[in-house]
Parts: structure tokens; C-alpha cells; sequence
């Protein structure tokens, strides 16, 4: 298994239990009963999607992916790994990125965690089209 | 890989890329609003990365990593395969223009019909296929 899949597969794993916690902890939350605590529980509903599906189920695929398709070349088993790296890390950033203001600029709107959002946009889309980029060309017959 | 593996990974992947544009202009919209209609890609969000990328990543490389059997065809019925991913884009790229078209309600009702019809086509392949390798 490749260094970059050994990443992948361990942040997939953290995103997982983290995904979890938070889908537990929300559920409580609402549970409750207290609307200004069931408020808070609402603005953390996307990040606990995006954790599950972004940074386990998606980064999951990736981490195997790089590993188990057919080779580019001889030369480039897989690919331009610079490119696998530059998903790993922007895609990574992003959601944590997400994490953290998402939620924040749905309870307080404010200015500079718009900015911080629309960061973590760019950041998670130049890490999904880093993995386009470098798994295209390893879809082939070999 | 094989001719549907291929296809089917190479639309799952223009998926993704999509998937992730509409998802990272809602985002962005949310921080830093632009247009209150870049919510009608939602549904196109959700469909194009639930089905398209990763449902249609998952048909193709079970199509392709399956134990074959010992006589041709070796990877069984290769016809209820392909209407499997054939079904799926159309039900995908149905719901992502519904949004668009709210005069025709059926558009919606006929995409998860496609989609519930590849997954049968799907099961009814790749059944058999599951099996002990080398029988």
C-alpha cells in the first residue's frame, strides 16, 4: 500500500468516527428539546453529511483507488503523484475548513467567515479535480 | 479493465468533477452570497455524487473485479450490465434538469424509476457472479 494511501485511508478513518460523534452528539442535542439548542444542532447538519461522505465514503475511494488502478507507466505507476498529494492536502484543508465555519457563520453571520467558506469551497473543489486530473488517464483496459 | 469498467469510471468521475463544482458554488454562495438560484443544484449536487460518482464507480469496478466464470462469457451477462449503467445516467441527469422543468412533475417519478431499474439489471448481473473464484 502506497504512503498516499496509507493517508488517505487514515483521515477516511478519523472523518468516520468523527462524522459519527457529531451525528450522536446532534441527535442529543435535539432530543433536548430546547429550540435555541436544537438551532445549534441544525447548523452542524451539513458538516456531519460532508464528514461522512466527503471525508470517509470519498476519501475512502480515493485512498484506493490511487492504489489499486491500472498503472499510467512504467515510469508513473500512478500517475503524477505530486497531484495525488495536492488532493489529499487541499481536500483535507478544505473540510476542516468547513468544519470549523460552517456552522459558526450559519449561528453568527459575519464577514470574514464568508471568506473562510468560500476558502474551503476552492479548497475541497481543486482537491476533487486533482484526483480527476491524475486518475483519467489510469482508466484503461491496462 | 473492461469496456464498461471504462465507461462507467469515466462518467463517474466527470461526476465528481461536476458533483463537486455545484457543491463548491453553494458553499461558496453560502459564505459569499451571489445568487439565491444556485440552490436549484442541489438536487443535481446530491444525485451527481451519490449516484453518478459513487453508485456508478462502484457498478463498474465490481463489474470488473467479480470472480469470472470458467466458460464465456466470463463475466455473464454483459447486456444487463450495460442497460444497468445506461439507466443510471439517464435517472442521474433526469433529476439534475427537474429542477429546471417544474411543469413536468413526471420527470422526477420516471428518474428514480430508471434507477431503481438499473439497480435490478444490476442485481440480476452480478449475482451469479457471486461465487467461490475459479468455479
Amino acid at each position: 500500500m502506497p504512503p498516499l494511501t496509507r493517508w488517505f485511508l487514515r483521515s477516511s478513518l478519523i472523518f468516520f468516527v468523527l462524522a459519527l460523534i457529531l451525528g450522536l452528539v446532534t441527535t442529543l442535542l435535539r432530543e433536548g428539546g430546547d429550540p435555541q439548542v436544537g438551532a445549534v444542532a441544525q447548523a452542524f447538519s451539513p458538516v456531519y453529511f460532508h464528514l461522512f461522505l466527503v471525508g470517509w465514503v470519498t476519501q475512502l475511494i480515493f485512498g484506493v483507488v490511487f492504489w489499486m488502478f491500472p498503472k499510467y507507466s512504467m515510469e508513473r505507476p500512478r500517475g503524477f503523484e505530486s497531484l495525488g498529494w495536492a488532493s489529499f492536502i487541499l481536500l483535507n484543508a478544505g473540510l476542516i475548513l468547513r468544519a470549523v465555519f460552517e456552522p459558526l457563520h450559519a449561528l453568527q453571520p459575519a464577514a470574514g467567515l464568508g471568506w473562510l467558506l468560500a476558502l474551503s469551497a476552492v479548497l475541497q473543489w481543486l482537491g476533487g479535480l486533482a484526483f480527476v486530473a491524475n486518475t483519467w488517464g489510469r482508466v484503461k483496459e491496462k | 479493465m473492461p469496456a464498461l469498467t471504462i465507461w462507467s469510471v469515466r462518467f463517474a468521475l466527470v461526476y465528481l468533477g461536476l458533483g463537486f463544482t455545484f457543491g463548491a458554488l453553494m458553499l461558496w454562495n453560502k459564505g459569499l452570497p451571489i445568487s439565491g438560484a444556485l440552490w436549484s443544484l442541489l438536487p443535481a449536487h446530491i444525485d451527481f455524487l451519490l449516484f453518478g460518482w459513487t453508485v456508478q464507480l462502484i457498478l463498474g469496478v465490481s463489474f470488473w473485479i467479480l470472480p469470472r466464470f470458467k466458460h464465456p462469457p466470463k463475466r455473464g451477462n454483459e447486456k444487463l450490465a450495460w442497460g444497468a449503467v445506461i439507466l443510471l445516467n439517464a435517472g442521474v441527469l433526469l433529476v439534475a434538469i427537474s429542477p429546471f422543468l417544474a411543469q413536468l412533475p413526471w420527470i422526477l417519478t420516471a428518474s428514480r424509476a430508471a434507477q431503481l431499474i438499473s439497480a435490478l439489471l444490476y442485481m440480476l448481473h452480478a449475482w451469479p457472479r457471486i461465487k467461490p473464484t475459479g468455479t
